[in-house]
């Protein structure tokens, strides 16, 4: 390592030997920062797996327009849309189809566990509207109590799940009737529930009696091969009289869904300002190590200052000890993070990994933060006065 | 041809503090130094002989007067021109002031790489030069703290005579040594130093240091009040 520094700074790697110098100190040093970037992996893992989370959905869906009411921020959020409305939107030339789209949550007692299913009430004839490795499976919804299930979901159990198929079909209670799943798809739990479940429109309001057929949470609209949904977007607000509903292109939906998780909804801001304090633990050990660094060897940079050493010397030097720090705490702090962040998935079945973006964000943030740290620390540089010295 | 004075000093005056605090350390110091000197500066604490090596050292402006050195002069050069201008000059301190996470090798090759361009294997080479000619060639590898005081000095002398320094500024640096290390060091810098044509501007209280000196100044009060020259370099 020092003869590789060494051939890099092309100095000798005075940074790495007062580093590892005191050797307690040292790793003390690199647990800190490695805390601090479990931290950040942790709170980044949650913050991802929510996107993750909040984007699973939308991906059962194949849309090019989504209508929802004026106070919904997300699929499962806000109030219903009329259904004339899908009537109207129809009369656009590049809208070719429209589906009311029904969302609620049912409870599913399975005993020793109660589990809460997303449950999605959709038009078993309209296929096209249903992401292809589900559509294939949309005609059996056409029995009354039929459904699909989230193969993914929280206390289904695996092999339970994986037994389910039309042959072999899997009858539960849910709001006092009994459904039966024939088939099931990739889903998984969120942080809203459970798991998800694809039945019939029809069965849906048998479901949940309270809901009417003319109201559906969303109205989905596909496009014409080729048209530009931001035109059509634009056409179908002058088209639609009701100027409070909320027209976007269904990618849009997503994607403002995902925002206002993440930067509106408690659970998101909480989760940022967790990223936000591992990052500030982080600049916090770092300087505390490097400053008090600094202020140990103060009479030796006052001797290198003698010796004719300049400034950007002992800018160097500290640097360079907030780059090794950054980079060799940045190793443990990834392992465990990744190990935590796996553990975590398998208890709550949430998307919860360490990818490579994350990795390499934590990477270059920890780079970037500790020699931020470095760069506050040279300040107590300037108090190694020479003069001093005799 | 007249070889110039390696230090001049014309009307050099300082002050310490501002205002009503403002005190006058140094009044109208006019001295040179010939190259290849060895010079002993005393004088009673207070007297104005550490302030006096701090200006010729480039480690404080000077104020008022001129102070050459090295044919350059120090009256309004900015800090670079300091900074760079102490890359020629040599330091030893009362404390040796070794890097304690450097290697007596490692310490003394630092003085060496002050100069741009200078390789580590060259710096390195250099360094176990230097620590052989201060006897100290089986010490290389050794931190300072499994050194005894004399051996410490003996590298920091390394450290400061490694670059090839034209001018020597040393502050007390027997004061910490018993008799026959403090005899030795100030034998082994004046051997290099009159061996490689450098000057020497020593300050010590130690008396024992005095009849190996070329010439002696004395201090008082701010003002060199004797100045005894023993041989001519």
């Amino acid at each position: 390592m020092k003869r590789l520094l060494q051939r890099l700074l092309g100095r000798l790697p005075i940074g790495w030997l007062q580093l590892t110098h005191n050797l307690m100190r040292f790793a003390a040093a690199l647990v800190g920062v490695a805390f601090a970037d479990v931290l950040v992996f942790v709170q980044l893992g949650i913050m991802t797996s929510m996107g993750t989370a909040t984007l699973r959905p939308y991906s059962f869906f194949d849309a090019g327009v989504m209508i929802s009411a004026a106070d919904a921020n997300g699929l499962t959020d806000g109030g219903n849309v009329a259904r004339q409305w899908l009537l109207q939107a129809m009369a656009d030339p590049d809208v070719i189809d429209g589906m009311g789209l029904f969302i609620a949550n049912a409870p599913w007692d399975r005993g020793d566990t109660d589990i809460s299913l997303t449950t999605f009430g959709v038009d078993p004839a309209r296929p096209g509207f249903i992401a292809p490795d589900i559509a294939g499976d949309l005609s059996l919804l056409e029995v009354q109590d039929a459904a699909l299930l989230d193969r993914l979901a929280r206390g289904l159990g695996r092999e339970a799940a994986a037994a389910i198929r039309p042959q072999s079909p899997l009858s539960f209670e849910t709001q006092g009737r009994t459904l039966t799943a024939y088939s099931t798809f990739a889903g998984g739990g969120g942080f809203g529930g459970d798991g998800y479940m694809i039945v019939s429109d029809q069965t849906f309001l048998a479901l949940f009696p309270a809901r009417s057929s003319a109201a559906p949470d969303h109205i989905l609209l596909r496009l014409r091969p080729g048209a530009d949904v931001m035109v059509v977007v634009a056409r179908l607000h002058r088209l639609i009289s009701d100027p409070a509903l909320r027209i976007r292109s269904y990618a849009d939906a997503a994607q403002e869904e995902l925002t206002y998780q993440k930067t509106k909804r408690p659970t998101g801001i909480i989760f940022g300002f967790g990223v936000l304090i591992g990052v500030l633990v982080g600049l916090v050990i770092v300087y505390q190590v490097l400053s008090t660094d600094v202020a140990d060897h103060l009479r030796e940079y006052a001797t290198f200052k003698a010796m004719g050493f300049g400034q950007r010397f002992f800018i160097g030097i500290v640097l360079e000890e907030a780059l090794i720090l950054g980079i060799l705490g940045f190793l443990p702090g990834f392992a465990v993070g990744a190990t935590i962040l796996a553990a975590m998935g398998k208890m709550t079945t949430l998307p919860l990994a360490l990818t490579p973006f994350m990795a390499i964000t934590v990477f270059l943030g920890t780079v970037v933060f500790s020699a931020l740290s470095g760069a506050i620390a040279t300040r107590r540089l300037a108090a190694a006065d020479p003069a001093d010295l005799f | 041809m007249e070889i110039s004075p390696i230090v001049e000093i014309a009307g050099l005056n300082h002050w310490f503090g501002q205002a009503a605090a403002r005190k006058q350390a140094l009044f109208d110091i006019n001295l040179t130094l010939a190259r290849g000197s060895f010079t002993v500066l005393m004088g009673p604490s207070g007297s104005g002989k550490t302030t006096l090596l701090t200006l010729t050292g480039c480690l404080r402006a000077v104020q008022e007067g001129s102070l050459r050195l090295i044919d350059q002069e120090l009256k309004d050069a900015n800090e670079a021109q300091l900074v760079l201008m102490r890359r020629k000059l040599g330091f030893i301190f009362q404390a040796h002031n070794l890097h304690e996470s450097l290697t007596a090798g490692q310490n003394v090759m630092m003085g060496a790489q002050v100069h741009p361009g200078v390789e580590a294997d060259l710096a390195t080479r250099a360094a176990r030069h230097l620590l052989g000619l201060v006897g100290m060639a089986d010490r290389v590898d050794y931190l300072p703290a499994n050194l005894s005081g004399g051996q410490k000095q003996r590298v920091a002398v390394a450290r400061a005579l490694v670059g090839g320094p034209a001018l020597l500024l040393a502050d007390e640096p027997t004061a910490a040594l018993d008799k026959d290390s403090a005899s030795d060091v100030i034998d082994l810098v004046r051997r290099l130093g009159h061996k490689r044509g450098m000057t020497t501007l020593l300050v010590t209280h130690d008396n024992r240091i005095l009849d190996r000196a070329d010439r002696i100044l004395t201090l008082e009060d701010g003002r060199i009040v004797a100045d005894e020259v023993r041989a001519s370099v």
